[in-house]
Formats: C-alpha cells, sequence, structure tokens
C-alpha cells in the first residue's frame, strides 16, 4: 500500500464508515471501503485482494472528500487493484480486462482508441451483448463521434522508453 | 489576448467532438487563444492507473514536460475533459508533495529525453478559467441571443468539483461555477440536486445493472425538474447520459427524453453561432425540441449511414466490423 502516492492516511481509518455510505456504486461491492480497510488491518490479504470493491469504484471521490480522516480512499483503490493483478487474483473480471485492453491502446497508439477498446472488451467479456451495442456504435459511427481506426502519436517511440522505464522502476520496488 | 495551454484529449477529438468543436468556435468571440499541446498522449483515464500505477504518473508526466515547453508566454494548461484535468492535475499535486514520486517521474521521462518541474505549470479545468479569467461580465455582454425559457440542469459529475487539489470549485458537492454561466446566457437554471452525482464513468463496460442505475436517476432527476436539457462539461458524463440514455430505456422499458449537451454549445448559440458548427445534431437523444423553444432550428439529425446487421447467428457476434489492431489480432 506504500506505492500510493503522497501520503494515503490509511491507517488513520477510524472505521466510520462515511466511506460506504457515500459510494455510489457501494451496494455491489462485496465489502464496503471501510470493510476492506479492517481487513486489510488483519491482514488477510487474499480476501483483500480477490474483493471487487475496487474494480467497482468509478472514482468519483465522494468518499476521498467526506472522509473526516482525509483518507485517500480512491487512490487506495488503484493501488489495490494493481496489487490483485500482479497477483493474478481477479478472474472472471471485466473491470481488470477493460484496464488491461485500454492499456494496450494506449502503450502501442499513444492515445486511447473507443472502437477497439469497445469491441475487443466486449468480445472478450460479454460476447452476447455485442448485437444489442450495435446500434450505438453505428449511432458514433455515423455521427462522427468514433474513429474506426486508431490514431497514433507522431513521438510513440519517445513513450514506449518513458513508460518502459517507469515500469522497470516499479518492478524494482 | 490572453493565451492558454491546450489538452484536447482523446475523447474531446472523437466521442465528444462538439465540445471540442464549440470550444474553439467561442474562444474568438471570448478574445482567448488555446494553443494544443504538442503530440500529446492519453492521459490514461481511470484505467492505466488500475494496472499500472507508476507507469501511469509517467505518462501524465510526459504531457507535463511537454506542455511546460510550450513558450507561448503563459503557464496555465486548460483541459476540458474532468478526467484528462484530473490526471494532469493529480500527477502535478503528487510530484509536487512526494518527492520520490517526482524524483521516480523525473527518471521514466529522463528515458525519453524530457524532465518535467512540479508546479511550473497549473493545471485548471475550461468551465475555471471561463468563469474566473473571463468572467461572468464579459460572457454576459457577448450575449446575443439569450437563452431566455430554456431549462438547464447544470451537471459536474465528480472529477472537476472532487477532489479539486487547489480548492478552485469551492464546493465538492454543491458548487455554482456552471449555472451562474448558464443564467449569464439567459437561461433558466432549475433545481439539481444531483448535479454532482456520478455518471457511472466505465461503468457501462463492467457491469450494465449497475451503471444504468446510475444513469437512470440523473436523467431522472432532471426530467422530474423538467429540465430541457442538461448541460455537461465532461465528456464520459456526455457519452453515458447521451448515448447510453438510449440503452437505459431499453434496459428498464422506460420513455426518458432528456437531451445532454455541452456547456460550451450553450454558450455558442447564446452568442449567434451557427447551431450545426457548434455540433448539435450529433447527439443521440435530440435536442431538436428544446433549440426550437429559443427559436433555433436544429440542424437536421445525422442518420445512421449503415444500414443495420441483420440478425445474427447466436454465439457468433459480428455485429461491428473488427478494428484493425496491428500485432493484436483477435
Amino acid at each position: 500500500m506504500a506505492a500510493t502516492p503522497g501520503d494515503s492516511r490509511l491507517e488513520m481509518c477510524i472505521q466510520c464508515g462515511t466511506c460506504g455510505g457515500s459510494c455510489p456504486s457501494g451496494a455491489d461491492m462485496d465489502h464496503t471501503p471501510r470493510a476492506l480497510f479492517a481487513l486489510i488491518r488483519a491482514d488477510l490479504r487474499r480476501e483483500v485482494l480477490r474483493s471487487n470493491t475496487p474494480w467497482y469504484c468509478v472514482s468519483c471521490y465522494y468518499c476521498t472528500v467526506r472522509c473526516p480522516q482525509e483518507v485517500h480512499i480512491t487512490d487506495l483503490m488503484y493501488t489495490l487493484k494493481n496489487l490483485a493483478i500482479r497477483a493474478k487474483l481477479y478472474e472472471e473480471n471485466p473491470a481488470a480486462g477493460l484496464a488491461e485492453t485500454f492499456t494496450d491502446q494506449v502503450e502501442n497508439f499513444g492515445r486511447s482508441f473507443e472502437f477497439g477498446l469497445a469491441t475487443r472488451h466486449n468480445l472478450r467479456h460479454r460476447p452476447f451483448s455485442l448485437p444489442g451495442l450495435a446500434p450505438l456504435g453505428l449511432g458514433l459511427l455515423s455521427k462522427g463521434r468514433m474513429d474506426l481506426t486508431p490514431r497514433r502519436i507522431q513521438n510513440l517511440d519517445q513513450l514506449q522508453r518513458i513508460l518502459a522505464r517507469a515500469k522497470q522502476l516499479e518492478e524494482a520496488v | 489576448m490572453p493565451k492558454y495551454i491546450f489538452y484536447p484529449g482523446c475523447s474531446m477529438e472523437r466521442s465528444a467532438r462538439p465540445y471540442l468543436d464549440s470550444t474553439l468556435a467561442i474562444q474568438e468571440t471570448l478574445g482567448i487563444q488555446l494553443e494544443e499541446v504538442p503530440d500529446w498522449n492519453c492521459c490514461g483515464a481511470t484505467e492505466y492507473a488500475a494496472s499500472h500505477l507508476l507507469p501511469s504518473y509517467a505518462l501524465v508526466g510526459r504531457n507535463l514536460a511537454l506542455a511546460a515547453k510550450q513558450t507561448n508566454g503563459t503557464r496555465t494548461l486548460v483541459a476540458g475533459c474532468s478526467a484528462c484535468y484530473l490526471n494532469l492535475a493529480k500527477t502535478d499535486h503528487y510530484m509536487r508533495h512526494d518527492a520520490q514520486l517526482a524524483d521516480r517521474v523525473n527518471t521514466a521521462l529522463t528515458a525519453g529525453g524530457l524532465q518535467y518541474q512540479a508546479g511550473s505549470v497549473t493545471v485548471r479545468h475550461l468551465l475555471d478559467v471561463l468563469i474566473n479569467d473571463i468572467g461572468l461580465d464579459r460572457i454576459r455582454s457577448k450575449v446575443v441571443r439569450p437563452l431566455k425559457g430554456l431549462r438547464v440542469a447544470a451537471y459536474y459529475g465528480c472529477q472537476v468539483p472532487r477532489p479539486d487539489y487547489d480548492r478552485r470549485f469551492h464546493n465538492h458537492e454543491y458548487p455554482n461555477q456552471l449555472e451562474q454561466i448558464i443564467k449569464a446566457l439567459g437561461a433558466t437554471v432549475i433545481d439539481f440536486p444531483l448535479k454532482t452525482h456520478c455518471c457511472g464513468g466505465h461503468m457501462t463496460q463492467i457491469s450494465e445493472a449497475t451503471a444504468y442505475e446510475m444513469i437512470r436517476q440523473l436523467v431522472h432527476g432532471a426530467d422530474q425538474y423538467q429540465a430541457d436539457l442538461m448541460a455537461s462539461l465532461c465528456p464520459m458524463c456526455q457519452l453515458n447520459l447521451d448515448a447510453y440514455q438510449v440503452e437505459m430505456n431499453k434496459f428498464f422499458k422506460t420513455s426518458y427524453h432528456v437531451p445532454t449537451v455541452f456547456f460550451t454549445q450553450l454558450m455558442g448559440l447564446a452568442f449567434g453561432l451557427d447551431a450545426k458548427a457548434l455540433g448539435f445534431g450529433k447527439e443521440f437523444v435530440s435536442a431538436a425540441a428544446a433549440l426550437a423553444k429559443i427559436g433555433v432550428e436544429a440542424p437536421p439529425a445525422e442518420v445512421d449511414q449503415v444500414p443495420p446487421p441483420a440478425k445474427l447467428p447466436r454465439g457468433k457476434p459480428s455485429g461491428l466490423p473488427m478494428p484493425r489492431m496491428p500485432g493484436q489480432e483477435e
């Protein structure tokens, strides 16, 4: 958890539950953020990393700004997602798949590519939803709101060198 | 003429094209100049940080470094997209407050021949610049077609008012800057208690039931207060409230019709600019009836050029043509 930038103040949590009560997707989480922090304290690593909680986080930052102890809850959710991916404890999880597909695109093009993202992601995780989503995709295409081919940045090589070095630094810790 | 460094972001270039077009259209009226960061890359949205934490800061670090190198006499970096704005602001914020992070980001940037000194650009959202630098008086003075009678729900979403590292919006849950602008355009601002509730972000790709309920609440709220339309300041919010409003209606078998447009499109309308040039007509939930209320004829809806796919055999989804993904064939 130390990888979270700045001081996450995780140890300051007083288990009040303001986070879970403020969370728009809290009802779908198997543990509220408060409960997850209690599990972290209890050192139940596997249970924590298998939790769907970080993956249901929508990064709305309500919990972060409402937390009376100023715990950086949303940032901690990002760290937990990273740890879960590294520990390979996220089976059957479309959210992790979405993050990985998106990551591939950013690293290959330097830009996100909505059409490729939506098709590849849905093929992998929800193949039966594709025909139903076709009108939406066609609408975006015909309104000029989506590209069929990705856009590349010019100095992609520079970006890839930067990201490769950052990955080395991250793994070295 | 005040100049700014401008970071459009991937969404503004495509799915939120009306946001970019209308923003560029009103800059002349307002007397500002937005100069794009050369060769900027994606900000990583909410996805990149989920799988690569440190690289996600290096990813944004490159944009900050490129922006800092821009010598157009300004240090202010402006983004229109909420996620882009937050990621730029967040990286700068944590590089200022976490020396180890700053050091590691710069070590990574060195591999690309770049450096970024934290704090050397000031990251701001377009709304912040329009209300605080341009000001309501100037905006009001440019109105030639008041949006009289138009009932607008101002919708902020999450990532502009929160976490708001530099306290630019004064209130995380009830900011009112967007309402002030809309009022200055002559429109009626409706009470909209859900104005900073979440649109669900990328949730439509993860859990439809969760996502559509979040969208339904927002659309229902605006509908209850009889809004003619919602004004958005974020590409993701607009996509969810507009394109996914159609999907949400199918999901719940409802028939909500609350158009969602970008606040810059409304500004352009009030400044007398052409509706088509401002990107009207590209929304899924048509704003034509709302525009008619203020005497503006909407550009004809862009009909689907591509015929809908024939019935597909079960288990072989091929509703959309496959993208070209070099080296990543499915």
